[in-house]
C-alpha cells in the first residue's frame, strides 16, 4: 500500500453541530484506515474535559466562571437555532429518530478507533486547565509547531 | 456511521469469527461490503432481509 492516508482536524469550535462534524469526519476516516489526529483548541477543549457537566474548573476565579459556563458535551449550544438550549435537544431528538449517532456515541467511537487526540497548550494556559482536567484518551499537550509536524503529509481541516 | 460501528465490532472479534451486520439499503449497503473488503476482511454474503434492511456477513 502507498503511504498511510492521514487526516488532521483542528477542533476550534465547541458548538454541538460543529463538534458532531469533527467526530463524524474523524471516525469515518479512521474506520476506513486513515490515521486521524484531532487538535482541540479554545472552545474545542470543552469537548474533551473529564468532568462533563458544569463545574468550576480552572486556575483562577475568571477561568472558573468560564469552566462553569462551558459545561461539556451535554450542554453545548448549536451555532444557530439554539433557542436557549432547546436547539441541541431538538437536534438530538431528530438524530435519534433517524438512527444517526449521537455526539457522545461519536466520541466513544473515536476512542475505540484509536484516534489521536491532542489538547492545545496555549488555550489550556489561558483557560487555566491542566492535562488532568481532560479525558485520559488525550495523548498529549501540543503547540502549533508540533501539530504542524504531525499533520504534515496529510489533509488538515479547521472546524 | 454504519461502517464505523461495523469496524469497531470487527476489531473486538478474533480471527475466524463471523459478524452479521443488519443495515439499510443505499449508502450503508454500498459502503460496508466495499470497505470491509478493502480492509482485508472476508465478505461472505450480502442478503436482502425485508423492507429496506439487508444483512452483510463478514468473516475476520
Amino acid at each position: 500500500m502507498a503511504e498511510q492516508k492521514k487526516l488532521s482536524i483542528i477542533a476550534f469550535s465547541g458548538d454541538f453541530d460543529k463538534l458532531t462534524a469533527v467526530f463524524t469526519l474523524g471516525t469515518g476516516a479512521a474506520a476506513v484506515g486513515y490515521e486521524v489526529n484531532i487538535f482541540f483548541t479554545f472552545w474545542g477543549l470543552d469537548a474533551i474535559k473529564q468532568k462533563q457537566g458544569r463545574s468550576f474548573t480552572g486556575g483562577n476565579w475568571l477561568t472558573k466562571i468560564f469552566g462553569f459556563m462551558m459545561g461539556g458535551l451535554k450542554v453545548t449550544p448549536t451555532t444557530r437555532f439554539n433557542f436557549l438550549g432547546a436547539g441541541p435537544k431538538i437536534f438530538r431528538y431528530l438524530m435519534k429518530k433517524n438512527n444517526v449517532a449521537t455526539l457522545e456515541e461519536l466520541v466513544e467511537a473515536a476512542k475505540a478507533l484509536g484516534i489521536n487526540m491532542y489538547a492545545c497548550e496555549m488555550a489550556m494556559h489561558v483557560l487555566g486547565l491542566k492535562k488532568e482536567d481532560f479525558i485520559p484518551e488525550v495523548k498529549d499537550v501540543l503547540g502549533v509547531a508540533s501539530f504542524l509536524k504531525l499533520s504534515d503529509g496529510g489533509q488538515t481541516l479547521f472546524i | 456511521m454504519t461502517f464505523v460501528k461495523t469496524k469497531i465490532e470487527l476489531s473486538k472479534l478474533n480471527e475466524g469469527d463471523i459478524l452479521e451486520v443488519l443495515l439499510a439499503e443505499g449508502e450503508p449497503l454500498d459502503n460496508v461490503p466495499r470497505n470491509a473488503k478493502e480492509q482485508g476482511y472476508n465478505v461472505l454474503s450480502v442478503e436482502y432481509v425485508e423492507g429496506t434492511t439487508h444483512r452483510v456477513t463478514i468473516k475476520k
